[in-house]
């Protein structure tokens, strides 16, 4: 009873005063001109003619009477749709194999996904190429020892998408399912067992059950995420998986062709809106946050029929798993989750490694393994002007996003920790909203924004572009630290004396010091291994890291590239540990 | 008998004045008149959502009255942000800040006050030394056990002399055995200081030991006002004598017809303490247990069976079940023989050691 509620205020004071809720303004204010409004004249360009600038619904005629277009769409369809499909197979496994783990071990073990989600798509694709390549190591390697007579064909063609594709999407799908399996009642599964079932049985019927919201979660974050690439399909894939965003940046660097890049853009975020609409209307976006509360499992018959379904499997795979434990033993049947496991973490970390020996060579190719080794390829990277000059701004930029994106992040986060608004669900959803519109969208409504008010190629309009992308993740840490934030203290800094300011500087401030530095080094991987916006914003000479990487990778493979794989990789991966453990220990 | 009276101050520190508290359709607390001189210590009493710590948060600020005044030292502070207002709080879990060191948490509000460093220092080490922990002072929170950590709140809220300190369940935290022991720290530290203190409980045996006055709360209003003494001897409502202390309480109608005042109960008609008057006839007695004695009483005698007895070293406590279904509890002396379990037994009372409440 002597929990300390919020006030109420008559509502005159209410208006009057200054209430927390200001202090998402600036955040809601940015956002609004950054984002909302860039991407909505996005899609209102789409349904305008560029002449007379009249309603008109041409372009969209012209995608639907074109053969090539209705074939893009298609495959950036299946290829998401695999994507998702695959990462969530991929990663069940893991991540319920992780979420068995004592708590020390697995914050442990999974930095082994964080480090692979975190890593640069360019240099996890980089790898890829090295890897899968006709001269790459898994060819090399075959046709070395004769165990084939000439290169398979692993990469520019479906496999070697997918195999970049679900390769960076795994780690998504995982951390969104762990927090779901880790909130899963172990005591429900053990009385399950008492009750008679079988470990199978009681797994499907109540483990996996209770684990589908953050299964469905995972596979709408990949598939929305796999919407707007462009990376994987372009350097690992061919001709034939072109995908949507691809096309987009076509329309937009080399035909300069809004209406239609704005047409394709609305098709890719339809297409998203979609499918969370759909999502929502079956599971609750609730559960995107791993909340589970809200768990009825749908309604009537469907919910029935998911669980005559659930039932058969359970019954299906308890035969199986008997037979299997007959075949290799009950302590080889123990062992196959770890074993699957171990596989699955090789797939997400060791094509990385593979790159840093390769950094590393002596030779003028890409070789692996290297016939020698030498400092030649870092000698280049740190002697050529244009690296240098590109790794300085990607520097300046990322951590000038980073303060902005913490800054304003930090703010709007406390704001909904302050104030119980009826508001937070929206403003909540307004701060993740970059997350969930693909990228290249973001990027095309802010170059074409930027291009009438002279911000392009400005290492201003990087920084404002990559605030965009940072802000989610800045706002959602700063978020789930203040949660655990005990406000008591700030009233007894405000009993002792100390005014609103002082409270936040002497109090607040250092004891969530922790996840305000998580949050900047966050911000700072995020805009420091950024592509999609480099490509439009950061023109001409005034380029960054990333995009000078995906010029180099357009062009020609070459081991410079692979050196700047290795700084980029050990950056981003030591900014990555020290931010987890600042956040942890807060 | 407070320590206001024997100082001779009688100055009143607080004065509130239909301090009323709502949330949206919900009544926390009904506009209340309360006024306490300095130095005294006041216990608000009752019992989970009675509105004794809507009324201290609305007097240190940290709850916003829907009507009404707060007066310090004859100062209208209703409208003072909380920061300035120079009232202590402590926290029902101390709200120590954990990142900084014992002492640092008492400097925090002398630094607030921009006191010099020289004075910041000496008030630190008098505090300090006032709760026996000048050996701690360099310590983390965390790094101190429940009673320490209580030490340091209550060192945080004495040192900067605020006119008044608030505690809200100070001691909610600690197990039975510390609890007792901090109750006689805080009673030494009053004594020593002559502060101010409004302290909050639910626990009536607490404020009984610590207060010069209660204020016992029930249904976001005051129930009655008085010293722990005048609370237990004259309960003024039913209720009052049933949270406070331990109480036979039989109800009924009251009858003045026969020229003499008794009340007629399910038990019986018993005759009324002298002098005592209603206006309604619906009321009810009030018997503590140590005024019942085995054997009955001329008049007023009930009868019942013996279903536990109850040893408590300094006491035996009998519990009677009534012939008419309610349960009466007696104090026996110690020594005296106490019937078996299963035995009748007359239970009376001397009619004026009884209380007459609507």
């Amino acid at each position: 009873m002597t929990a300390i509620t919020a006030p109420a205020v008559p509502l005159r004071q209410r208006l009057l005063r200054p209430n927390a809720l200001w202090l998402a303004a600036p955040g809601i204010a940015f956002l609004a001109v950054f984002f909302l409004y860039p991407v909505l004249r996005l899609l209102a360009l789409s349904v305008q003619d560029p002449a007379s600038g009249a309603l008109s619904v041409a372009t969209y005629a012209r995608i639907a009477n074109t053969d090539v277009y209705l074939q893009v769409l298609g495959i950036t369809f299946k290829i998401a749709g695999n994507t998702a499909l695959f990462s969530v197979l991929l990663g069940y496994p893991l991540a319920y194999w992780l979420a068995e783990l004592k708590a020390g071990l697995r914050e442990r073990m999974v930095l082994l996904v964080m480090v692979p989600f975190w890593t640069s798509y360019l240099v996890k694709t980089f790898a890829w190429m090295v890897v899968l390549g006709r001269t790459g190591v898994i060819n090399s390697m075959l046709t070395g020892s004769g165990l084939a007579s000439e290169p398979l064909p692993l990469a520019y063609n479906e496999f070697g998408v997918m195999v970049g594709m679900v390769h960076a999407m795994v780690p998504l799908a995982v951390l969104t399912m762990l927090p779901v399996m880790i909130g899963i009642d172990r005591r429900l599964i053990q009385a399950a067992q008492v009750l008679g079932a079988a470990p199978a049985q009681s797994f499907w019927l109540v483990y996996f059950k209770l684990s589908l919201p953050g299964v469905t979660a995972g596979g709408l974050l990949v598939f929305i995420s796999s919407l707007g690439f462009f990376i994987v399909p372009a350097l690992l894939g061919g001709r034939r998986e072109t995908m949507l965003a691809q096309l987009i940046i076509t329309q937009v660097q080399e035909l300069l062709n809004w209406a239609f890049a704005g047409a394709l853009a609305a098709m890719m975020l339809v297409a998203a809106l979609v499918t969370c609409w759909v999502y929502d209307r079956l599971f609750g976006l609730s559960s995107l946050s791993g909340d589970t509360s809200a768990q009825g499992g749908g309604t009537g018959r469907l919910r029935l029929l998911g669980l005559v379904i659930l039932r058969a499997v359970a019954k299906a795979s308890a035969v199986l798993s008997d037979a299997a434990r007959r075949v290799i033993g009950v302590r080889g049947a123990r062992r196959l989750l770890p074993i699957y496991c171990t596989l699955a973490l090789v797939y997400l970390v060791l094509p990385t490694l593979l790159v840093i020996p390769i950094g590393f060579t002596s030779s003028q190719f890409l070789e692996f393994p290297p016939p020698g080794y030498s400092l030649q390829w870092f000698e280049t990277y740190f002697s050529s002007p244009v690296w240098l000059s590109a790794t300085l701004r990607s520097f300046g930029v990322a951590a000038a996003t980073a303060i902005c994106a913490t800054l304003i992040g930090g703010l709007a986060a406390l704001a909904l920790a302050r104030s119980d608004t009826r508001w937070g669900g929206l403003i909540f959803a307004t701060f993740l909203a970059p997350l969930i519109v693909p990228r290249i969208i973001i990027a095309v409504g802010l170059f074409y924004l930027f291009a009438q008010i002279g911000l392009v190629a400005t290492d201003l309009g990087l920084v404002i572009g990559h605030t965009v992308l940072a802000l989610p993740f800045t706002f959602v840490t700063i978020t789930a630290i203040l949660k655990n934030y005990d406000w008591r203290l700030d009233q007894a800094a405000a009993v002792l004396g100390a005014n609103r300011l002082r409270t936040l500087l002497l109090i607040t401030v250092p004891l969530v010091k922790g996840g305000l530095v998580a949050a900047f080094l966050f911000a700072f991987i995020t805009s420091f291994d950024e592509l999609t916006i480099a490509i439009f914003i950061s023109g001409g000479i005034k380029t960054t890291l990333p995009k000078q990487m995906w010029d180099d990778m357009i062009l020609q493979l070459n081991p410079t590239l692979a050196a700047v794989s290795v700084v980029v990789f050990v950056i981003v991966t030591v900014l990555l540990l020290v931010a987890e453990r600042f956040r942890r220990t807060t | 008998m407070t320590t206001a009276a024997k100082n001779g101050v009688t100055a009143p520190k607080l004065i509130i004045e239909g301090l009323s508290k709502q949330y949206g359709a919900v009544t926390a607390l009904e506009p209340i008149y309360l006024t306490v001189p300095t130095g005294e210590f006041l216990t608000l009493l009752g019992p989970s959502g009675s509105g004794k710590t809507t009324l201290l948060q609305m007097i240190c600020g940290l709850a916003e009255p829907s009507s009404g005044r707060i007066l310090i030292d004859g100062r209208d502070q209703t409208q003072t942000p909380v920061h300035q207002r120079d009232i202590g709080l402590v926290f029902q879990h101390y709200a120590l800040f954990p990142h900084l060191t014992v002492a640092e948490n008492i400097e925090f509000p002398l630094r607030m006050r921009a006191l010099s460093a020289t004075e910041i220092k000496q008030r630190v080490k008098n505090v300090l030394t006032m709760v026996q922990l000048d050996h701690l002072a360099a310590r983390f929170p965390r790094e101190l056990s429940g009673g320490q950590q209580q030490r340091v709140a209550l060192a945080r809220s004495f040192v900067y002399q605020p006119s008044i300190i608030l505690m809200d369940e100070p001691l909610g935290a600690l197990d039975k055995k510390l609890r007792e022991h901090m109750q006689i720290e805080i009673k030494q530290l009053h004594r020593e200081t002559g502060a101010t203190i409004i302290y909050v409980t639910h626990d009536q045996e607490e404020a009984l030991a610590l207060s010069d006055r209660i204020c016992l709360m029930n249904l976001a209003r005051i129930e009655q006002l008085g010293s722990p003494h005048e609370i237990y001897a004259r309960p003024a409502t039913a209720f009052a004598a049933d949270f406070i202390g331990i109480s036979n309480i039989f109800r009924g109608q009251v009858d003045t017809s026969n020229g003499e005042a008794r009340i007629s109960t399910p038990h019986g008609k018993f005759r009324l303490p002298t002098g005592a008057s209603l206006s309604g006839t619906e009321a009810a007695i009030v018997i503590r247990p140590e005024q019942i004695s085995l054997g009955g009483d001329k008049e007023n005698t009930v009868v019942g069976r013996v279903i536990d007895a109850v040893y408590a070293g300094s006491e035996t406590r009998l519990i009677v079940d009534l012939d008419e279904g309610e349960t009466v509890i007696v104090r026996l002396p110690p020594g005296h023989p106490a019937p078996a379990y299963g035995e009748r037994a007359a239970l009376g009372w001397n009619p004026d050691a009884a209380v007459l409440v609507p």
